[in-house]
């Protein structure tokens, strides 16, 4: 119902653009107005989310205990498990970051027939998300080559690489391939699970539909004959960057599609879940050295709380104190 | 904001990746509005198909066209209008098309794309160069 409902958002999308796109006030819509909106909204978005978050607090630090913390000289510290200094934490998040190490460990416990529980791994997660981050990130950075001028070189390094095995032609990059892939396991990983199932939201959904949705409608205009001029595109695109929109006349109908989808997908991210490409350089589990035997972690909330400590008790109470020959810290004299 | 130092120069990290095509473009100078200007012809009426379907899909054609030849052993393709032509890149398209670096590559090199068509072909000379041969 919330996948059916997610799909439902994606293509009233699509629909309304394939409409508005056929009027040139649409064009003009969807070609320059929209994309310089979502642009906007989610660079300021972004910062605003991250400044938010940079505002909260961290009360204590959090010990992580998958790696033995620095103690004595003759126990050997894990310094990328429990970073005892910042290039240790540099490494930690460095590999949260490219290679998603806590998911990594992600494990399952599964109800057998007996009844018997059974621990294991479950790592087709963290495989289908590194294959699905990695290949977007190239597929963006691709993209690329249709901002600028000239395109440099290392653009096109990677379409070549890419491309590597020259299947097909245009040649088939096998980012796509991957991408479309992964997004899929993703998305019926959430329907066939049925503790999954229960645990999805609309919101989980949708960036899956939006993505789906991108991914095909520019797949459709790279091997299809529904191709478009692609320097048109260019023009386009370039536009946007350099602030002096053009449409061209040649772009259809799936062109817009694919730059809508783009747009929504940027309008979407700073306010869902998508916002932990931020988030994740933020993760206190991630981001804190696990110093606190070396270094004191002091509340940045804490109250300041009025204390009448021995010392001061003393001092108000000695004289009475050495009548009754208590003994003293300091004596009377020595004071 | 805690971490002000960190959180700020990750922001501006962050910002210099993706505004990478606007400080890209500023500091190159060459964008454009204008697409690729392209030669024109140095003869004949109109394309094997049409300009626009061209612009876009050639390379399809040009598969075909390599798939039939080197594969088929045909050599004569008939356009939709009744015209047939011979199947070949040096000789039915360069023949008007004669200019690679001022038609083929305006575009190739505006959208970073190097196909592999001259790992085979040899680029014919161009026809001013040729002038200049034949004059000698």
């Amino acid at each position: 119902m919330k996948a059916l409902f997610s799909l439902v958002v994606v293509a009233v999308v699509v629909l309304l653009t394939v409409l508005a796109v056929s009027t040139s006030g649409g064009r003009t819509f969807f070609g320059t107005i929209l994309p310089f909106a979502a642009i906007a909204i989610f660079l300021v978005g972004m910062i605003y989310r991250v400044v938010y978050w940079a505002r909260s607090p961290v009360p204590f630090k959090i010990t992580t205990t998958c790696g033995q913390q620095q103690s004595l000289s003759w126990i050997k510290n894990n310094n990328l498990e429990a970073p005892r200094n910042f290039l240790g934490v540099l490494g930690r998040m460095a590999l949260e970051v490219f290679f998603f190490r806590s998911l990594f460990r992600n494990t399952k416990a599964e109800l057998k027939s007996g009844p018997r529980l059974v621990y294991g791994d479950a790592r087709w997660l963290w495989l289908a998300g590194l294959a699905f981050h990695w290949s977007f990130l190239v597929v963006f950075i691709r993209h690329f080559k249709f901002f600028v001028e000239p395109v440099p070189g290392w653009i096109s390094i990677m379409q070549e690489l890419d491309g590597f095995f020259q299947i097909g032609l245009p040649i088939f990059y096998i980012t796509d391939g991957i991408l479309l892939a992964a997004i899929t396991f993703l998305f019926l990983r959430r329907v066939f699970n049925p503790q999954l199932r229960y645990l999805s939201l609309a919101g989980d959904y949708f960036p899956l539909f939006l993505i789906g949705a991108l991914a095909i409608s520019g797949v459709i205009m790279r091997y299809t004959t529904l191709r478009v001029d692609i320097t048109d595109v260019k023009l386009l695109a370039t536009g946007i960057v350099t602030l002096n929109p053009v449409v061209p006349e040649s772009l259809g109908a799936v062109f817009f599609v694919h730059l809508t989808m783009l747009s929504v997908l940027l309008l979407y991210f700073p306010f869902s879940k998508l916002v932990h490409m931020a988030g994740v350089f933020m993760s206190p589990t991630r981001n804190m050295a696990n110093d606190n035997r070396v270094r004191r972690h002091v509340n940045p909330w804490n109250h300041p709380v009025k204390t009448h400590s021995y010392e001061e008790w003393e001092d108000e109470f000695r004289d009475v104190m050495k009548a009754a020959d208590m003994p003293l810290e300091k004596d009377v004299e020595s004071k | 904001m805690y971490d002000s130092g960190k959180v700020i120069i990750g922001v501006l990290v962050f910002l210099a990746l993706l505004l990478f095509p606007v400080w890209y473009n500023l500091a190159s100078g060459e964008a454009t509005t204008q697409g690729p200007e392209l030669a024109k012809p140095v003869k004949g009426e109109a394309c094997v198909l049409e300009t626009a379907y061209m612009r876009s899909n050639h390379m399809d054609l040009l598969d075909d066209w390599r798939e039939r030849v080197v594969r088929n052993g045909e050599r004569i393709f008939a356009a939709p209008d009744g015209q047939h032509f011979e199947m070949s890149l040096t000789n039915t398209c360069l023949d008007c098309h004669a200019d690679k670096e001022k038609f083929c590559d305006e575009c190739h090199t505006f959208m970073a794309v190097d196909p592999y068509c001259w790992d085979c072909h040899i680029v014919p000379e161009t026809p001013t160069r040729q002038e200049v041969t034949y004059v000698n």
